[in-house]
């Protein structure tokens, strides 16, 4: 009774039937299901699917366009990220950190430089133009990132235009990061101890210009979703996560906030000097997909106040040192953009190869074996674009971590999807990934 | 441990510091009190709230800051309850391990950060097993959102989590030998040649200490 076909051959399994689909005519695939008995459909999406946020795989159980079960499948971009870095000293662990959510690196590399720095007990050493430059980082950062988020989201629920808008201000971003670390993504910028180099001249203005041009830019797509009765109706009401679901599977971030619990690690346990800076915690109390699409909106202002706030402090700390003082954990380089690219800068060449034996050593100590941290443990964490980013970081007293673990708000939040979309639609569990955010960078590690 | 000097060097001249892959195990003494901070008000609400607490607790440490309690794995399961419902700490942030080979008997350590929301705390709980009896009480009861990270860990330490309702692998493929993340398994790689020189691979590259 089955009925050929090229595209979809069917096998019988002691489960059913099993049809591997591989494109081409629809109609004759679903006149083939709907010739069994069954009422319940298994449906493997992904992990190569446009709508599942990434190498993400679903196993969904359905009866009709009812979901009954989901079930996540991840693993697919595991890289060994924290084993790798037990192998590579404590410096070089910033290139492999901000490797993982790829859209949120300053944050992986805050959390990571933020626990070095608690073992080395230097916390307060960091000099204050280091942490303003952090903290402008991280707040540029999350608007690329909410930017991704919302433009993806939309994009996945079938509106292609807040994309096009999402990404041109996500560019913005990407230009400025590129103006002051030399890289648009991946930077390893913030280092154990500071940042990796000073901004160039003329950066404040530059980035003040890019402020101005967001925030008339961000306009656009406040018009063109809030209110939407399309957008509404495929977003209210949908992936529905009340505070007590949320506390229970540890959720944080956006997804908490739109449950009403104003919880920002900004806030309440503030680093980097975030008590110093003005802006509010936006919540939301409808725990659906619409609310946690308008918090990272409404986050995007209160992310270019705090840019403002730190551009002004940095104006004040001009030419102050952005680097621990430490010559034994500072890293020696003094970058300079040559006629080859970004490389030490010549005087520095000059002083450690002519006039400084001992600047030579320093360099070569600390560029191959790097500085020790005492022997210890300790868990730092920061509010990153996702939610709670943890840095667990175990120290034998040597050269190079003992154990990195990352507790990944993508990863955990990610568990919320059964919550989320059981017993809805088919259709609005994209809704309900997409609001969650996850980046399976992150989640995979 | 007697290192001295940010390059370890000790008796000679030699400041390479280069000693081969020896890797210790980190040192553990236990706090006495007063601990500092809120972490009194911790100990003593969870003494009051739990009367065993001299017996479920082996060691109380504060380290930089953070509170660590030590934890008999037969006491888990009450303590996070315990933590959870009179002392307020509504969210575990997951489960990390460790492996220390060198303690032999204690060779894997499971480490839980609480987060309390209602009083703005962080502590910290840890439990030791032998890797001969590697078997560990789950917190997905307690925790619903432990449940991945305790097969996580399983997947890369080899930790049982006794109770989970589906510990099975999570981040490698389903028939992967072995468990990443424990010391005694190799990061493999292999040696580089560039320009004539030759790159060992990773773990074979030195180490100083």
């Amino acid at each position: 009774m089955t009925i050929s076909d090229p595209y979809a051959p069917s096998r019988e399994t002691t489960e059913g039937t099993v049809f591997s689909v591989t494109g081409g005519d629809w109609d004759s695939l679903v006149q083939e299901i709907g010739s069994t008995k069954e009422e319940r459909v298994v449906v493997n999406m992904g992990p190569q699917h446009p709508s599942t946020h990434g190498v993400l795989r679903l196993v969904l159980e359905l009866e009709g366009e009812t979901v009954t079960e989901v079930r996540c499948g991840i693993g697919y971009l595991h890289t060994g990220i924290e084993k790798n870095m037990e192998f590579r000293n404590w410096t070089q662990g910033t290139t492999f950190v901000t490797r993982m959510d790829y859209l949120g690196p300053i944050f992986n590399e805050t959390a990571y430089c933020l626990a070095i720095e608690k073992l080395l007990g230097i916390t307060n050493d960091v000099p204050e133009r280091a942490s303003v430059i952090r903290v402008m980082m991280m707040e540029l950062n999350r608007i690329s990132s909410h930017m991704v988020a919302l433009g993806t989201g939309a994009l996945e629920l079938g509106a292609i235009t807040p994309m096009f808008f999402a990404f041109r201000e996500r560019e913005i971003v990407l230009d400025l990061f590129e103006m002051i670390s030399g890289l648009r993504m991946n930077m390893a910028y913030i280092r154990p101890g500071g940042v990796q180099q000073d901004l160039p001249d003329g950066a404040i203005p530059k980035i003040r210009e890019a402020v101005a041009q967001m925030r008339k830019n961000f306009k656009d797509n406040t018009t063109l979703l809030v209110g939407n009765s399309i957008w509404l109706k495929r977003t209210q009401g949908i992936g529905y996560l009340d505070l007590a679901g949320a506390t229970t599977l540890g959720i944080t971030g956006p997804v908490l906030r739109s449950t009403g619990l104003p919880w920002d690690l900004r806030k309440v346990q503030p680093y980097c000097g975030y008590e110093n800076y003005n802006f509010d915690v936006i919540t939301a109390d409808t725990c659906d997909v619409y609310g946690r699409f308008l918090i990272r909106m409404n986050e995007l202002e209160q992310s270019l106040r705090i840019i403002e706030q730190a551009l002004d402090k940095l104006e004040k700390l001009q030419g102050a040192p952005v680097m621990v003082a430490d010559k034994k954990i500072a890293w020696p380089a003094q970058l300079a953009l040559g006629g080859d690219g970004l490389g030490n800068s010549l005087n520095h060449i000059r002083e450690i190869m002519g006039t400084s034996m001992e600047s030579l050593i320093h360099h070569f100590k600390l560029v191959t074996e790097g500085f020790k941290v005492p022997a210890g443990q300790v868990y730092a964490a920061v509010e990153s674009a996702r939610g709670e980013l943890g840095a667990h970081v175990v120290s034998d007293g040597g050269t190079r971590p003992y154990r990195m673990h990352f507790r990944e708000p993508s990863f955990n939040n990610l568990q919320a999807t059964s919550a989320m979309s059981e017993g809805g639609m088919i259709a609005d569990i994209i809704g309900a990934v997409a609001s969650i955010d996850p980046v399976m960078g992150g989640v995979d590690r | 441990m007697s290192d001295s000097g940010m390059f370890g060097a000790r008796g000679t001249g030699d400041t390479s510091g280069y000693g081969g892959l020896v890797r210790t195990a980190a040192s553990a003494g236990s706090s006495e009190r007063p601990f500092g901070g809120y972490f009194d008000d911790v100990a003593d609400d969870l003494e009051r709230a739990y009367p065993e607490f001299s017996t479920a607790i082996e060691r109380v440490v504060v380290d930089r800051g953070e509170l660590t309690l030590h934890i008999k794995r037969e006491k888990l399961v009450e303590v996070a309850k315990i933590l959870r419902d009179s002392l307020k700490f509504e969210m575990c942030m997951g489960v990390s391990g460790v492996h220390y080979p060198n303690n032999v008997g204690r060779e894997l350590v499971a480490v839980y950060p609480l987060l309390s929301i209602t009083n703005n705390r962080r502590i910290r709980l840890e439990v030791t097993v032998a890797d001969s009896d590697a078997h560990i009480p789950s917190l997905v009861e307690v925790w619903a959102g432990n449940n991945w990270h305790e097969r996580e860990t399983f997947d890369m330490f080899g930790i049982i989590f006794d109770g989970h309702p589906g510990l099975t692998r999570i981040l490698m493929p389903d028939d992967w030998q072995g468990h990443p993340q424990r010391k005694d398994y190799a990061l493999g790689g292999i040696p580089v040649e560039y320009k004539g020189a030759t790159v060992p691979a990773p773990d074979n590259r030195r180490s100083y200490k």
